[in-house]
């Protein structure tokens, strides 16, 4: 397969992710059709194996799955929280897209993280340093793309405030005395500092009341329209990845079980998973 | 009857066995060679409790040889406990001549002051270190700390003085200002006065670190450039004596002690203790030159 092709922004081919020991048939034992990730021979546990994608500029991809689906380890994986097992992705501006970037060293892979993407975990601790003020916070991913000049720092970082609607008067204060729908969307603007093409959103809304909820999809849906940053969205929650994304994949076991158009996965699931998340929907 | 040749003398020359200062040198060799990089080293046992200023006399052992002249201060001053404990024991050891002299000295240990008269070629500048790892601020475990200097992976360290700056309208660090070595390691220089900080740069002499308790060396060697961490728009400055001279002196040029006397009145007494005799005696005396010193009008 050529990857050139086609103006591909992201790329992921065979990316796997095994805890444990696996031996030559640990892929072969685990899955939807069992069931279960969890190895018979080795007891090694799978959390997902073999996925691949591609996602345009621009584009929203949803990734939909039950707990322990494997949904998080992918983005996770791509954002270099954690090592791969196998597999390989290309992101294109980044070398042209000729270095597979889970290959690279610990040093460029931050250079990635800090200038080609931004990510928004489920948990605000996970993202923001509760030791710093919001604004050090952004501070922190624009000093790490290279920015020392303060006040050029806290203009940007007022900007950030001011466009994800967290009271600039309140840029000095820490996250901990903020509301988690504050903190949410400063965690976005945190990710979103430094003009990434690319944003990981892992479970964002969840935990948060539903008018929050519906304020903080609205704010990364407008960002996305201002600003065309593509985004994988992964949720368990189907009415945000119908709100939000363009195709889907829908996962199971650590294995993509089906993907393609979100509105056609929607109307018309063709695996018996995809159809029972469909018709427990609310 | 067999003679015991080998415990004659109770200690060999400069108390460490040949072997383990073999080892430090070793360490200091390093050191020189990736400047601000900490070295871990052995911390052997001393007379002295770790965290006493055993980093600085392991370095002064290991390398003070008999021709060498000897001066320690503490806190700028020759004749301060630490000071004359630490320099009757290396005496003892060693039996080189000691001296207060900054001029004469080939070997100055310190505790928390460079001195104010310039450091020369021939001279090796030694400090008691007593927190080698600057980033341990912002970041706790050793072995985050070494990663993120092996990957020169900074922000949090910039952070935290962006915060400062906030917070305060200053960076708000006194002591342990942290400097880029070389343009690569961020390193701490140590306890020493902001007003220090710039002599480091393109010193003509070596400085080395020791840090007992933690076990950690670390140099800077002659003409390195050693930048204190600033902003594009918020600068480091040093100490600030405006308005102030030392009353014995009426010298304003230099790192003053705020002194309190009986009857209440605040006055201000040149900090470096040979520095101070040397104007008392008008005798001459270098003094480093610095963009920020030099800004000081006489």
């Amino acid at each position: 397969m050529s990857r050139t092709d086609d103006n591909w922004l992201l790329t992921v081919r065979n990316l796997t992710k095994i805890y444990g020991e696996p031996n030559e048939n640990t892929l072969d034992l685990t899955g939807p059709i069992f069931n279960s990730n969890i190895c018979p021979e080795t007891e090694s546990i799978v959390a997902c194996a073999n996925i691949n994608f591609d996602l345009y500029p621009g584009e929203v991809l949803g990734i939909v799955g039950e707990s322990g689906s494997g949904k998080s380890t992918v983005v996770k994986l791509l954002y270099f929280d954690m090592e791969k097992s196998a597999g390989a992705a290309w992101l294109t501006p980044y070398n042209n897209g000729l270095a597979n970037i889970l290959d690279e060293s610990n040093q460029k892979k931050r250079f990635i993280r800090n200038h080609l993407m931004g990510m928004v975990y489920q948990n605000p601790r996970d993202g923001l340093n509760f030791r710093f003020s919001s604004g050090g916070n952004i501070a922190e991913k624009l000093i790490m793309a290279g920015e020392m000049h303060v006040g050029n720092i806290r203009g940007r970082a007022s900007d950030l405030l001011n466009k994800t609607e967290v009271p600039v008067l309140r840029m000095d204060d820490r996250p901990s005395s903020f509301s988690g729908g504050m903190q949410q969307r400063v965690q976005i603007a945190k990710a979103i500092a430094n003009n990434p093409p690319l944003l990981f959103l892992d479970e964002v809304t969840t935990g948060l009341d539903v008018s929050v909820q519906a304020k903080v999809l609205d704010l990364i849906r407008e960002l996305q329209q201002d600003l065309g940053i593509a985004m994988i969205v992964v949720s368990h929650d189907l009415s945000v990845i119908r709100m939000l994304t363009d195709r889907t994949i829908v996962m199971k076991n650590g294995r993509i079980v089906e993907s393609g158009l979100t509105d056609q996965i929607l109307q018309d699931p063709q695996h018996e998973y995809s159809q029972l998340l469909v018709s427990s929907l609310l | 009857m067999v003679e015991n040749k080998k415990y004659v003398n109770k200690y060999n020359f400069a108390f460490i066995d040949e072997a383990t200062k073999k080892e430090i040198r070793r360490k200091l060799l390093k050191a020189v060679a990736i400047p601000g990089y900490q070295v871990p080293y052995s911390s052997p046992e001393m007379p002295i409790s770790r965290g006493w200023g055993t980093g600085g006399l392991h370095v002064t052992l290991a390398i003070i040889g008999k021709e060498d002249i000897f001066k320690i201060i503490d806190q700028g001053s020759d004749a301060s406990v630490n000071a004359c404990n630490l320099r009757e024991f290396v005496h003892m050891m060693t039996n080189v001549k000691t001296t207060f002299d900054t001029a004469e000295a080939t070997l100055i240990q310190t505790r928390h002051r460079i001195t104010e008269e310039e450091l020369n070629e021939n001279q090796i500048f030694i400090y008691q270190v007593p927190q080698p790892e600057p980033l341990r601020g912002v970041e706790r475990y050793e072995n985050k700390t070494r990663q993120m200097h092996g990957e020169a992976d900074y922000a949090k360290m910039w952070v935290s003085l962006y915060e400062s700056f906030v917070r305060h309208g200053d960076i708000m660090l006194g002591a342990g200002y942290p400097v880029k070595v070389n343009n690569r390691y961020i390193m701490a220089p140590s306890p020493i006065p902001k007003w220090d900080v710039p002599n480091l740069n393109f010193s003509k002499a070596l400085h080395l670190y020791g840090a007992g308790r933690e076990k950690r060396l670390y140099a800077i060697p002659p003409y390195t450039p050693v930048e204190p961490l600033e902003f594009e728009d918020v600068k480091f400055h040093t100490e600030d004596f405006k308005g102030t001279e030392c009353y014995k002196t009426g010298y304003k040029k230099a790192f003053l002690d705020e002194l309190y006397f009986d009857d209440g009145s605040k006055h201000f007494v040149i900090n470096d203790s040979n520095f101070l005799d040397k104007l008392s005696e008008n005798a001459s005396a270098k003094q480093h030159s610095n963009k920020y010193i030099d800004q000081i009008e006489a």
